[in-house]
């Protein structure tokens, strides 16, 4: 496809989704009390998207992935959230 | 437009869902085992399910004139109890032979625990004991990356284990590739929030070509959508791909994989 065409399928819905981010951002500076690592891991997943090269999904994900290799001894819940906690939560 | 629903959880959908599968083109649906919502008190409630599976659910498919397919195991997400899973595991067998059954899945991992490997372990040893196709969950979010590589790994230690009779579902961007170079074939789920929205599929299909992938709603009680896969087909019309490579994504492929299996027959 042609960027031009791309930008007509996709442009408004990008566009709408990255005012949704700026607007959780700002909600959150709003916010009262301390945040989790969720947020440091969110900016840190956004630095992702300064990159020149087309794997920003992969890098936003991975950015976001537990990087260890290693089975963990006991599952501490069922669910996941969205974001690594880091070593010290296992 | 024709296409499969490899991979539906219909035991928790309703009849308009069906009717609206079959309005969309839906020539078959396949249901893997899969968690309930909430821990099942016993291997009992295991069997029931099966027997739900087998029985129950494709005759309801039936009265739409869908044929039902299903895959058998005990989840990732209850395998933490290796006690459970052993009796589980053990239930399998009979039910093999059941005429809708397909093979084992989904297996796999959820918050990737040395138990929750070792029965995977014991999933893919039963499979490859019954020459089993096999259809692996990979874990949500932040544990798939992890949890995709464990897996391969189980699988490709495994010597009986062909990899192009496994299919590793729910991969994303960063675990696509690893599936695909190790000759697995790839699900792509789409789903409204988690793993990937219609865009992002037909971008990996567009990067990774469709040589060896499929594509799913895996609906089930969550927030999901039954009718995902022919959204993403009308996505892929939307940027000019032509009728027939859709058509070879959303049915010839799924045919391609499930066919393996002799019971797998779609008119
Ligand atoms: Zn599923």
């Amino acid at each position: 496809m042609t960027r031009q065409s791309i930008l007509d399928l996709y442009f408004m819905d990008a566009r709408s989704k990255l005012i949704d981010i700026a607007a959780f951002l700002d909600r959150v500076d709003r916010g009262e009390g301390e945040p989790d690592f969720r947020l440091a891991a969110f900016r840190k997943a956004l630095e992702e998207l300064q990159h020149n090269e087309p794997v920003r999904a992969k890098s936003v994900l991975l950015s976001l992935s537990d990087p260890t290799t290693e089975p963990i001894p006991k599952a501490p819940g069922k669910g996941a959230i969205g974001a690594w906690p880091g070593p010290e939560t296992h | 437009m024709r296409y499969i629903e490899p991979h539906g959880h219909m035991v928790s959908r309703t009849t308009d869902d069906y009717e609206a599968m079959i309005i969309a083109g839906c020539r078959a649906v396949c249901e893997p085992a899969f968690w309930a919502g909430y821990d099942r008190s016993g291997p009992e409630g295991f069997y029931d399910y099966f027997c739900q599976l087998t029985d129950y659910e494709p005759k309801r498919a039936a009265k739409f004139g869908l044929p039902h397919f299903t895959w058998l195991c005990i989840n990732p997400k209850e395998s933490e109890d290796t006690t459970l899973a052993a009796e589980v595991i053990s239930l399998i067998p009979k039910f093999l032979d059941r005429p809708n059954v397909l093979g084992i899945g989904e297996i796999g991992l959820n918050k990737n625990t040395r138990n929750e490997l070792k029965v995977l372990e014991q999933h893919i040893d039963l499979a490859a004991r019954h020459d089993q196709l096999i259809l692996v969950h990979t874990p949500h979010l932040e544990d798939k990356f992890k949890g995709t590589r464990l897996i391969l790994d189980a699988l490709l230690a495994d010597s009986r284990i062909k990899p192009d009779r496994c299919i590793i579902d729910h991969v994303e961007e960063h675990t696509i590739q690893m599936v695909l170079d190790a000759g697995f074939w790839a699900g792509i789920t789409l789903y409204p929030e988690s793993k990937t929205t219609p865009a992002r599929a037909v971008d990996m299909f567009e990067v990774y070509g469709g040589q060896r992938v499929w594509l799913n709603s895996a609906c089930d009680w969550g927030r999901s959508d039954p009718l995902a896969v022919p959204k993403t087909a009308i996505e892929m019309r939307r940027r000019g791909h032509s009728e027939e490579t859709i058509d070879k994504l959303v049915f010839q492929n799924p045919i391609r994989f499930l066919g393996q299996n002799p019971r797998f027959t779609v008119r």
